[in-house]
């Protein structure tokens, strides 16, 4: 990674300055926590970013996202605990001297400057030669794909145009951490995705170890390298996008993160794994699935399983028999077609509704709202959590 | 549920938050020690005289104001004040508020014009106004000139140092004062309302009466306050189309500062007035919130 | 919608709103014409066209030291207002601290309290302190009235600065004095020189508290333009209120496009 880093750093025009040391992390923040009068906005945030990773902070609205970037930029003050960046604590360190690159969701341009001063202004503030100052700002339009528009203001600038300068105003002064809050938060969804790709690839090109945070879970699977959810002001599960999607900690990131169906139970244990048991349906807990979620006898449970690894068969089909495999039978309300796949809303006997999606063209038996199906998955591609709402 | 309560509005995140006095807050004191000193000064020292300063030497402190309630000449120049007063919101009313519904109907730019209209003699000098009412209404004035010559009348009528002199001159002059708090309050009512009274069968009248009229009211009663406060205090005006039997409080307190140098009564009666104008605004602000009232002087 | 402007109520309305239009300003518009007449005395319409009050008002030492004075005192007041409006803008909006809605209501109480108490009061302090009938003593009157407008207006354009824009400058490594010069200070400019304009107008047109504070050696022109209306009816002083007009008009009108320079949005 490291050198990755220094090479097309170079390549970029834009290489960092200070040494690389990998086996230092970039940002380690240890029982971070913010208090407001009345609410807990951040309650003991540990975390420990590697240089140049892609972290990305995903959680609901009020999860205490936005107030830890804060902290980390030092905008607001923590409540406890500590933030070093590059090994350093930051505690009585100003804002000013944290040496971080911060991008808003407004993006903060200074509408009295144009695009090219406004990239100059972090130089200025770190007094720059005026012929350093003027060969990087062209650098950093370059890097954005902007060269021209340096003497726009803001205002005369389209809303991804303005999203770029300040992309470019954050990274020209080469800062320790890049932190963006929802950046693309106010761009349509075309651009949007544009944009990620984008984001992404400068910040890797640069090296630049980012903290980013939004509400959009695609956008954390697309741009991450680690994703932490964010819940009432903690990180509930911290890794990369397959681990949180494949092996969820909690019903909530099951939920949050992609669609999922969710069979409510109580788990009985045995000897190799046990049972979700929940009226008089029962299915098959891996043993692996009950080692990690580490569960008591008769405790209040759950099983997840993603769409997509749910499948449909005939009521006598063999497979609803087969070893390894959970079946239940459901009827199809609704059958739908959606281009690259066909999604199934299905209702279990006991009312509990399933959503199955399919590839289309795979060969499969198309079915009927109506249809009275069995509902079948490979034991091992469920996941067991406990339900604290049980 | 306490805890959970989310906390969105700008506003009161930022009361919630960080220390009760922080380092803007110095750079206010400078302003303030000039205002202390220059300006609350004054008013204290004037307000002391009251109670200190005395025709004659005598025990009692409040001598002054026994002498200023017991003439009937001193309780005439309150009653006239107040009468004056009254007289100029009528008038301010009766013309502001139809001309702020004018403003706030027409399209912006002819809008913008009529704001132009208001803040010209808004900001223009009070004695250039009052003296071009002064060349208007006297007796070799526009109008009793043209009267004359017209032989509609064979001797000027009076209408300098009359009560209708310096109501007509306060009006205009104070005109302002009523347009801009209302205008302010009538631009914030959304129009869809008429519109929805409409809808639901309302002739225009009546969705003005029912609907539109009663949201404008705090305008109204933020300009009527406003205007009848600085009623009170007037003095250039009065002093030059008013008649010298019927004075207002200005002019008693700067005659007796200046002419008959009697600083305790001349205190007296502006701690007098000082103490009405507070009244009307404590009354005033149980009503409507002072900031309707002096926020429209944010966007004069 | 045009047609409606034909019904009887809206046309009632727009006679009303063109009456009041002329209620406001041809009353004063009056003394324009007048201070060109080429009589010596003031009629109407006035007869013939003539520039000899202008000249009149040039050349009397009175009127023109008057003028002078006037000029110096507005351009002072402009200047220390100024100052002392943003500070407090600054610490009334920005600051935190006890009783500021109190302070934000002192601030604003020149605007209130009637002109002939703070008169008063001004002159028998003043006195004490050996300011009175001097240019300081005037300017630190007109200082004390005018800083409202400043704070007003000041504390309007403040409260739509972005905070972020502040927050980004600190980020990007300007301290709290840079953060202010470079981004807070251009961004609130129009509302600071709009309330400069104002206090200079204030300042130019103030004559109640100028009658006690100034003296036969040193009085500004709506003074002299006081002591001379009572007695003369000499249309010299049509000519000075006219030009007394034309510069607080210049002035406001400047202060109103000064303000609409908004550099944000
Ligand atoms: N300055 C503040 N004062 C009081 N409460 C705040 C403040 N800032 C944030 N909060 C509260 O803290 C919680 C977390 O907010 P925030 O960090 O903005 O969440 P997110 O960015 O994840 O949406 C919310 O309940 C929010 O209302
Ligand atoms: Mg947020």
């Amino acid at each position: 990674m490291s050198a990755l880093r220094g090479s097309t750093g170079a390549a970029g025009g834009a290489t960092t300055d200070r040494p690389d040391q990998p086996d230092r992390p970039a940002l380690v923040l240890r029982g971070l926590a913010k208090s407001f009068v009345d609410v807990q906005a951040v309650d003991g945030v540990d975390l420990e970013v590697r240089q140049g990773e892609f972290v990305t902070l995903l959680g609901p609205s009020g999860s205490g996202k936005t107030t830890t970037l804060r902290m980390i930029a030092g905008f607001t003050r923590q409540s406890a605990g500590t933030i070093e960046i590059d090994g350093v604590d930051m505690t009585h360190v100003p804002p000013h001297r944290r040496d971080v690159g911060m991008i808003f969701q407004n993006y903060a341009l200074f509408p009295h400057l144009t695009a090219a001063q406004n990239i100059a202004f972090p130089l200025e503030m770190r007094r720059a030669t005026r012929s350093e100052i003027k060969r990087r700002v062209a650098e950093a339009l370059a890097l954005v794909k902007l060269e021209g528009l340096g003497s726009r203001y803001p205002r005369q600038l389209s809303g991804g145009q303005q999203q770029r300068i300040a992309f470019a105003r954050a990274v020209v002064f080469h800062p320790r951490l890049l932190l963006m809050d929802e950046p693309l938060g106010a761009l349509d969804k075309k651009l949007r995705e544009a944009l990620q790709l984008e984001v992404m690839h400068i910040s890797r090109q640069l090296g630049a170890t980012v903290i980013y945070v939004t509400h959009d879970q695609e956008e954390a699977l697309v741009m991450s390298d680690r994703i932490a959810i964010f819940s009432r002001g903690r990180i509930e599960q911290l890794g990369r996008g397959e681990d949180l999607y494949d092996r969820p900690v909690s019903l909530f990131v099951a939920d949050f993160i992609g669609e999922s169906n969710i069979l409510r139970g109580r788990f009985e244990r045995d000897g190799e794994g046990g049972w979700l048991a929940r009226g008089n349906l029962r299915w098959r807990v891996a043993a692996a699935q009950e080692d990690r979620a580490a569960l008591s006898d008769g405790s209040a449970a759950a099983i997840v399983v993603r769409p997509e690894r749910l499948r449909i068969v005939g009521l006598n089909d063999p497979a609803v028999a087969a070893p390894g495999v959970n079946a239940v039978e459901a009827s199809v309300r609704d059958a739908l077609y959606l281009g690259s796949i066909r999604k199934y809303e299905l209702m279990l006997p006991d009312g509990q509704a399933a959503t199955v999606r399919r590839q289309v063209g795979g060969g499969e038996r198309e079915w009927q709202s109506g249809d009275r199906v069995g509902l079948i998955w490979a034991v091992n591609d469920a996941v067991l959590v406990a339900d604290p709402n049980g | 549920m306490r805890q959970l309560r989310p906390v969105n509005a700008r506003s009161g995140r930022r009361s919630r938050e960080g220390p009760i006095v922080n380092r803007w807050a110095l750079l206010a004191i400078l302003p303030i020690a000039f205002l202390g000193a220059f300006f609350l000064v004054p008013l204290v020292v004037v307000s002391l005289r009251s109670v200190t300063d005395f025709a004659k030497p005598t025990g009692d402190a409040f001598a002054n104001y026994g002498r200023f309630f017991a003439s009937a000449a001193n309780l005439r120049v309150l009653g006239n004040t107040f009468w004056v007063a009254t007289l100029s919101t009528v008038v301010c009313l009766a013309l502001g508020y139809p001309y702020a519904y004018l403003m706030n109907i027409v399209r912006p730019r002819v809008a913008g014009l009529l704001l132009i209209a208001v803040l010209l003699p808004f900001w223009s000098s009070l004695l250039v106004r009052t003296y071009a009412w002064q060349v208007i209404l006297r007796d070799t004035g526009i109008i009793n000139t043209f009267l004359l010559d017209s032989k509609v009348v064979d001797e000027p009528i009076p209408l300098i140092r009359t009560t209708l002199g310096v109501m007509l001159g306060m009006s205009q002059i104070l005109l302002p004062f009523m347009v801009l708090p209302i205008y302010a309050v009538m631009r914030r009512i959304d129009p869809e309302y008429t519109k929805a009274a409409a809808n639901l069968g309302a002739p225009p009248f009546a969705a003005f009466r029912r609907v539109f009229l009663p949201l404008s009211l705090p305008g109204v009663l933020a300009g009527t306050l406003l205007v009848f406060v600085l009623a009170l205090g007037f003095y250039i005006t009065p002093a030059l189309l008013g008649s010298p039997k019927d004075t207002m409080i200005s002019q008693f307190i700067a005659s007796a500062v200046q002419q008959r140098l009697d600083w305790g009564i001349g205190s007296t009666m502006a701690v007098i007035l000082m103490g009405l104008t507070f009244a009307v605004l404590v009354i005033a602000s149980r009503f409507i919130r002072l900031r309707d009232a002096f926020g429209s002087l944010e966007e004069s | 919608m045009t047609d409606s402007w034909r019904q009887p109520h809206r046309l009632l309305l727009v006679a009303l709103g063109a009456l009041t239009v002329f209620f406001l300003l041809a009353p004063t518009l009056v003394v324009v014409p007048m201070s060109f007449t080429a009589s010596n005395s003031l009629t109407f319409p006035p007869e013939g066209f003539s520039t000899r009050w202008y000249e009149k008002m040039v050349t009397d030492p009175q009127w023109s030291t008057g003028f002078v004075n006037s000029a110096k005192v507005a351009f002072l007041t402009a200047v220390l207002a100024t100052a002392l409006g943003t500070l407090a803008a600054l610490g009334t909006v920005r600051g935190r601290f006890p009783g500021r809605n109190g302070l934000q209501l002192l601030i604003l109480s020149p605007l209130i309290v009637p002109v002939i108490i703070i008169a008063i009061g001004m002159f028998s302090v003043f006195v004490r302190w050996k300011l009175a009938g001097s240019i300081a003593g005037l300017v630190l009157a007109h200082t004390a009235l005018a800083m409202p407008f400043v704070v007003v207006n000041v504390a309007t354009s403040l409260r739509t600065v972005d905070r972020n824009l502040e927050l980004a400058a600190q980020s990007l490594g300007a301290g709290p004095v840079r953060t202010f010069r470079r981004i807070t200070l251009p961004l609130i400019l129009p509302g600071v020189m709009a309330g400069g304009l104002f206090a200079f107008i204030t300042s130019w047109d103030e004559v109640v508290v100028s009658i006690f504070l100034t003296s036969a050696r040193f009085r500004t022109l709506p003074v002299e333009m006081w002591e001379q209306v009572r007695q003369v009816v000499d249309p010299t002083v049509a000519a000075v209120a006219t030009t007394l007009l034309a510069v607080t008009t210049t002035i406001l009108l400047l202060a109103l496009v000064v303000r609409r320079q908004a550099p944000a949005r």
